[in-house]
């Protein structure tokens, strides 16, 4: 390290200069994130810095697909028409379902319309496709590759072919953060199909993973039994199916059952997910509006 | 290694250097294997430190850090606060850290990245998210032990003179 002879300017880095700059920068530090948990005011910072970062995780995961596009093309025909055949019963199983499906909801609109209740049933949805691109190993969150742009809005629900997936928690201009319904922050209202019984399903952070902890004991809840979104909170629209009951622990010194369940939608294998618009019938309250 | 204290590094080399750490902080890898990602943008900034403070100290460490937050989805401006002390601490032991041979320097930088990891789990219970898991504590061992590793690679990138 001869070179520090040769370098006038003074060879401990420190003093004041250096001890200052840490107070401002982590003071500046400090004012983003009470910002941002507070208020929740930097919306445009967060949107400028997932534009610049959209293209990089863009970039980090397209190997991966292109991976995932080379294998499919060469996968084998007999494979492909193994599926083919399975699509085409499949296709056929639904159109019966369908069917029924439709003189159902002919038969359940007459019936809301004698309760002169809004029917809620989704709309409008948009197919947006999952970066394989990790946030957070501790949370469950995706990244999906619609934004602001195609109308996406924080709260919106989103879900894919077999039940309920998630929800929008942040929405940059071209791309959107979901939470799982498995993440530990999420929670979602449920109810027991069977029964009609109403409760909170929580994420564990563990993928196909969901507790019910706010059942009492005498709650009528088997394994099996299929869980809906009830549609309280407006979040979700009613009616879609979020998990399957896996295990119920009865301990007569709690309270409160021990239930879990399996989520029933595809958290962790899905490349593509539906986010969804309908029509919500609770109307939050207007903002008072300032008279001159 | 080290090549004294005048380097001249290109913002290009710079640039590059911290989005790659970046990409590979978000790189899809298998489940199981999650936990176990080093933690890149703590040692890019940790090494710019030691090699050429005046150019790259705390508002690199800084910027950085928020580009980190934006990335990962997180609290914004808590990585920028975590990775600027230790960067504080590495520039003002920087003389020091440099003379010590590679294992000791190694321990030195596992010191930081708990600090590091301790400051970001203290932020997470305050605002309110405490990940209690206790495979969150991996990436700071690991990445101290690839630190001999990471210090010959960016080698290469910093100029010679």
């Amino acid at each position: 390290m001869s070179s520090h002879q040769s370098d006038p300017r003074p060879l401990l880095l420190g003093g004041p200069a250096l001890g200052l700059r840490l107070i401002v920068l982590v003071s500046m530090a400090a004012g983003l994130m009470v910002a941002d948990h507070r208020q929740h005011r930097l919306a445009a910072i967060r949107d400028g810095i997932a534009t610049l970062a959209y293209p990089i995780q863009w970039a980090v995961q397209a190997p991966v697909q292109a991976f995932g596009a080379v294998r499919e093309s060469f996968a084998t025909r007999t494979r492909v028409e193994a599926e083919n055949v399975k699509l085409a019963s499949d296709n056929l199983v639904l159109r019966l379902k369908l069917m029924r499906y439709e003189s159902l909801e002919q038969e359940n609109q007459r019936l809301r319309a004698v309760r002169e209740s809004s029917p809620r049933v989704v709309q409008r949805s948009l197919v947006a496709e999952i970066l394989r691109v990790d946030l957070d190993p501790f949370r469950q969150r995706v990244l999906v590759n619609k934004g602001t742009r195609a109308e996406v809005f924080r709260g919106q629900a989103v879900i894919d072919a077999a039940g309920i997936y998630g929800q929008v928690t942040r929405a940059g201009p071209f791309s959107a953060e979901i939470i799982l319904i498995t993440d530990p922050e999420h929670a979602i209202p449920v109810q027991v199909n069977r029964t009609g019984a109403r409760s909170i399903a929580l994420g564990t952070g563990r993928a196909g993973l969901l507790s019910l902890p706010y059942l009492p004991q005498n709650a009528d809840v088997i394994v099996g039994d299929l869980l809906v979104s009830s549609g309280l909170g407006g979040v979700y629209p009613p009616g879609y199916p979020v998990a399957r009951v896996t295990a119920v622990v009865r301990d007569p010194g709690q309270p409160l059952l021990a239930v879990e369940a399996e989520p029933l939608a595809g958290l962790d294998r899905d490349p593509e997910v539906l986010l969804v618009w309908f029509d919500n019938a609770i109307v939050e309250p207007e903002p008072p509006s300032e008279t001159p | 290694m080290m090549h004294g204290t005048r380097i001249d590094f290109g913002w290009g080399r710079v640039v590059v250097l911290t989005v790659l750490a970046l990409a590979a902080t978000v790189l899809p890898l298998p489940e199981p294997l999650e936990p176990f990602r080093p933690n890149f943008v703590a040692l890019t900034v940790l090494w710019f430190c030691l090699l050429s403070p005046r150019l790259l100290g705390l508002s690199y460490a800084w910027i950085a850090g928020l580009a980190l937050d934006g990335f990962a989805g997180v609290l914004l401006g808590q990585h920028a606060l975590t990775l600027t002390v230790i960067a504080y601490v590495a520039c003002k032991l920087r003389l020091q850290i440099r003379a010590f041979p590679p294992l000791h320097q190694s321990a030195v930088i596992l010191a930081l990245l708990w600090l590091n990891e301790f400051l970001l789990f203290w932020i997470d219970g305050i605002a309110g998210h405490a990940i209690t898991d206790w495979r969150r504590w991996i990436p700071v061992p690991l990445s101290a032990a690839l630190w001999p590793l990471v210090t010959s690679l960016y080698a290469h990138f910093a100029p010679r003179r």
